[in-house]
């Protein structure tokens, strides 16, 4: 965690700007034609198993084989290069940029992806929370539980074997639990985010002032 | 006045009926009539009593008019509005007045495995002279209600068929008739454990001989759904019924190409119903029915209680006229059941006729009765359909294949039934006789072996014979040969896997990907589409296909305006006449008959002339003692153009698969593609024996109908193969490039030595 961390900064930035610029590149050479035009809104891929695909932003031809190229989130189009429709370009070619809106949920999980500090899955597995934890959680709720290195705070299972799991990071307080107990997380994913005792008044100010704040 | 009132009421009830028949109160100044009504009934107290009675026999005069006419020309989509009536009787109607006494069985109400199906133990009374008997029936069928949601109108999830299923078993353990009532607009199109497919052909395999006589009468018959207990010994119906392949809307909606959440223009939906042939006149011409049930005028409601009198009439002559065919001794029964059948019309006219038949008929069959009743059952439904197909074959040719089956049929007697029965015999003898010999040999050698193989230094235990030559040449053989290379190689162009996004798959070169990879993604294992020659072409061996019946052709039995041409170009184009390919092959030293359901004719969809290909191949296979495959290529379920010759192709074929099965045949399926619905549901579905090629869908019905029926959405893969895998319908999912060893395996696996293993 940062010792020194401009919340104002951080606000007033994604006040200023409140989107992701997402840029759109050619997977491979080919003759390009455009299938949207500038500041045509377009949507990712949709439905409750993300079945429905997104709005298609152009086609891509190489060797006869026309391949049709998708949004993957929802913006509006942006800087299209229009230049390069019906042109043969090469692949990494920047086509477009896609003026992503962030939401309130997307800008409180981004300012504390960048805040707190994350300790990641070791391997992909079920995780629980060791009992004494899941025990003080149930009593006192998360934000009570304060932990420091080397503690046993969860429980891989893996294979119906189960093995403690050390924490290994700051030491601090449970601020966020991005795993639902029995589910299987990969690798590398974060599991829980933890907030020093002393940040956490400022952390829950500034989650407060965001969901107030933006529309 | 609170009789008038009451006739009020009834002439209400009367409109409104006929509106809902006519969708609509603009027909026959329905709405001025209701107009009027509602005038009369706010204006009740300003009429004395004999003026109000007078304006309402004015209304009932007209109300009674005007069902007259709706009578006189009534239309199928009419009938199906009737049908669907929540004024309609439903089958909880017929058990409370055409039995005695009835005790619900696996649920009652809400509290129920499915309730949109009733399973109860009745009693039905017999007259006989003075004397009183009880009968007892298992009746089995749909439950509409009249207006009750959960029971989903009838429309029966999986488990709702399979409680009817194990309750079928029960009256057959007992010995009691099965009544079946179908009130199902379908099947509830879920593919949850069992599979609404799978559950239905399982319900038609058990039905099929099924030792107890089965009565069925439909009212509403939606296709699959209707045939999960609807296969019988007598099928009645209703005369304000229907039985069809499918919902008018349906129709009209895959006919006028109708995108989901539209509705099909309502003339094409009246004309689609008239096309499909759904009403019981035009079953019973079909022969897809025996007889039908005489409804009073515009159907009968849930309080006709005369109908319900002549219900349990008919219901106990079609039941005694089944035993009696099983019967030796029944001329005189027999005579006067026919006697009755003369008279008993005006039962409706003249509600206190004498209903009872007066004919003491016992229901349990002995053995040799019940032989004759699966017997007749066979050949009830063999005859369906029988002229709805094309035969260019002429006389002579029907007379020399006549000849052949019947000369084949003295010829595979004398070697499997006579002679191999014979040398089987003799064989077990020998087997016997010499591990005897040897266990005796080898205890009187083991000293000296023992010694030898001491003295010669030879470590324990002799090493087994290398691999043969043989063995290594017959997984040679079992390799895909360089005969056939499809034609879809010949593009120089690169497709992309479907899978690429997920699993990063590279573009793949056409020539590559038809020829050496055939047509499999290199990465993922992804199967694109073949198409069905390069199977003919690589899983059997070289020059081993001989075809049969070629010359049985799709016709249009219902002559639906469209499909004769349809049918036309689709067999200029495919040089062939039906969707479905029958023959004769050879994989190494096995020979199989084959039945290849292909996508280029009308996507595989099954009609008349392809089931009777289907059974004529079941029959040559019993008659050989070969292995049966059916390889479904693609099929899109039943023919709906056919109508009802279409659905009766699901219990036809699947008796011939029973019948073949229980012969000893083995049987394989392998599904590939896309294979739905009714075909699935039956003579596919049905066998022990099922596995699909890497990619491929199975299922009942495709998403658009599952969405449109259940209301909700369904996962991408949910007809995936691995999902049917999962779910214990199919037992392997084969890569395409191996299927040629797994069916050897497989026939070699489930087949035994003998192959035709009993």
């Amino acid at each position: 965690m940062h010792d020194e961390i401009d919340f104002d900064q951080i606000l007033s930035q994604y006040r200023a700007d409140p989107y992701e610029y997402i840029e759109v590149t050619t997977p491979h050479a080919g003759r390009l034609v455009f299938k949207t035009s500038e500041e045509k809104p377009v949507s990712g891929p949709s439905g409750e198993w993300q079945h429905l695909p997104g709005t298609l932003l152009y086609e891509l031809e190489r060797e006869r084989n026309v391949k049709p190229v998708r949004s993957v989130v929802n913006g509006v189009v942006a800087n299209l290069e229009r230049a390069l429709d019906g042109q043969f370009v090469e692949a990494g070619e920047k086509v477009m940029i896609i003026r992503h809106p962030l939401k309130k949920r997307e800008i409180i999980d981004r300012i504390l992806r960048n805040v707190l500090s994350m300790f990641l899955a070791p391997e992909r597995a079920k995780y629980f929370f060791a009992l004494d934890i899941q025990s003080r959680i149930d009593k006192h709720g998360q934000r009570s539980i304060s932990i420091k290195p080397g503690d046993e705070v969860l429980t891989m299972s893996l294979m119906k074997r189960d093995t403690p799991v050390l924490y290994q990071g700051e030491p601090g307080i449970i601020h966020s639990v991005y795993f639902t107990p029995g589910a299987t997380v990969d690798q590398d994913q974060p599991l829980i985010g933890i907030c020093p005792e002393d940040k956490l008044p400022l952390i829950q100010k500034i989650i407060a002032r965001v969901k107030s704040e933006w529309e | 006045m609170e009789h008038i009132r009451k006739r009020l009421a009834k002439c209400e009830e009367g409109i409104r009926y006929l509106c809902q028949i006519k969708e609509g109160c603009e027909w026959g100044n329905l709405s001025g009539l209701l107009a009027k009504l509602d005038e009369l009934k706010a204006s009740f107290y300003d009429y004395s009593e004999d003026g109000f009675s007078d304006e309402v026999s004015q209304i009932e005069e007209a109300v009674a008019f005007l069902a007259e006419r709706c009578q006189e020309e009534i239309s199928s989509m009419d009938r199906v509005r009737i049908v669907r009536s929540p004024l309609r009787f439903s089958l909880k109607d017929i058990l409370e007045n055409v039995y005695e006494d009835y005790t619900e069985l696996g649920g009652e109400g809400e509290a129920n495995i499915d309730p949109a199906m009733v399973v109860a133990k009745a009693n039905i009374l017999r007259r006989v002279k003075n004397r009183v008997f009880t009968q007892q029936v298992m009746v089995i069928g749909h439950e509409k209600g009249h207006g009750e949601e959960f029971r989903n109108g009838g429309s029966t999830k999986p488990w709702g068929n399979e409680k009817a299923l194990r309750f079928m078993q029960v009256a057959e353990t007992e010995g009691i008739p099965i009544h079946s009532y179908i009130f199902t607009p379908g099947a509830y199109p879920v593919e949850e454990y069992p599979g609404a497919a799978q559950q239905i052909a399982r319900n038609l395999y058990a039905m099929a001989k099924l030792r107890v006589p089965i009565v069925s009468i439909i009212s509403e018959g939606g296709s699959g759904g209707a045939e999960a207990i609807g296969l019988a010994d007598f099928r009645l119906m209703f005369s304000h019924g229907y039985y069809s392949v499918i919902s008018p809307e349906g129709a009209a909606a895959i006919e006028g190409r109708v995108g989901e959440g539209q509705k099909a223009p309502k003339e094409l939906v009246e004309q689609c119903a008239e096309y499909l042939k759904i009403t019981a006149q035009d079953n019973l011409e079909l022969g897809t029915i025996d007889r039908i049930v005489e409804e009073p005028p515009l159907g009968a409601k849930h309080d006709d209680f005369a109908f319900f009198k002549r219900l349990r009439f008919e219901m106990m002559r079609a039941t005694d006229e089944v035993v009696l065919k099983t019967k030796s001794l029944r001329a005189f029964r027999a005579y006067e059941l026919k006697l009755k059948k003369a008279g008993d019309d005006d039962v409706l006219v003249n509600p206190d006729q004498d209903t009872n038949l007066h004919i003491d008929i016992s229901w349990e069959l002995n053995n040799d009765e019940q032989k004759r009743l699966l017997a007749l059952r066979a050949k009830k439904y063999r005859a369906m359909a029988a002229k709805a197909y094309l035969n260019d074959t002429t006389r002579f040719g029907e007379f020399c294949k006549k000849t052949s089956t019947r000369a084949a049929k003295v010829y595979y007697t004398v070697v499997y039934d006579i002679l191999k029965r014979q040398q089987k015999q003799v064989e077990k003898v020998i087997k016997e006789v010499s591990g005897e010999g040897s266990s005796f040999v080898k205890r009187l050698s083991s000293p000296f072996t023992a010694a030898y193989d001491f003295i010669a230094h030879k470590p324990a235990g002799r090493a087994g014979k290398a691999p043969s030559a043989a063995g290594r040449q017959e997984a040679l053989a079992l390799e895909f040969g360089d005969t056939y290379t499809s034609p879809l190689a010949n593009e120089d162009r690169t497709v992309t896997c479907p899978n690429a996004a997920s699993r990063g798959c590279k573009d793949l070169w056409v020539p590559d990907l038809y020829g050496e990879f055939c047509g499999v993604c290199e990465n993922c294992g992804h199967h694109f589409p073949l198409e069905y020659q390069w199977y003919l072409n690589n899983l059997f061996d070289r020059d081993s296909i001989r075809e049969f019946n070629a010359k049985i052709g799709a016709s249009n039995p219902l002559n639906h305006p469209v499909l004769r041409q349809k049918l036309q170009n689709v067999k200029n184009e495919t040089k062939r006449h039906s969707a479905i390919i029958t023959f004769q092959a050879r994989l190494l030293e096995v020979e199989l008959v084959v039945a290849m359901l292909y996508s280029d004719f009308r996507n595989g969809t099954v009609g008349a002339a392809e089931g009777e290909k289907f059974v004529q191949a079941c029959e040559l296979a019993k008659l050989q003692r070969k292995p049966l495959l059916a390889y479904v290529h693609t099929t899109g379920g039943i023919r709906i153009q056919e109508g009802t010759m279409g659905v009766i192709q699901m219990p036809k074929c699947t008796l011939a698969v029973r019948d073949y099965v229980d012969a000893g045949g083995l049987y394989i399926v392998v599904y590939d593609n896309n294979s739905y619905a009714g075909p699935v549901a039956s003579f596919l579905g049905c066998s022990h024996y099922q596995f699909a090629i890497r990619s491929s869908r199975i299922g009942f019905a495709g998403y658009r109908v599952i969405r449109d029926t259940t209301g909700q959405d369904i996962p991408p893969d949910y007809h995936s193969a691995r999902n049917a895998l999962k779910r214990g319908h199919i037992h392997g999912i084969w890569d395409r490039r191996e299927f040629r060893r797994n069916l050897h395996q497989a026939l070699m696996t489930m087949g035994g030595r003998n192959l035709y293993y009993r």
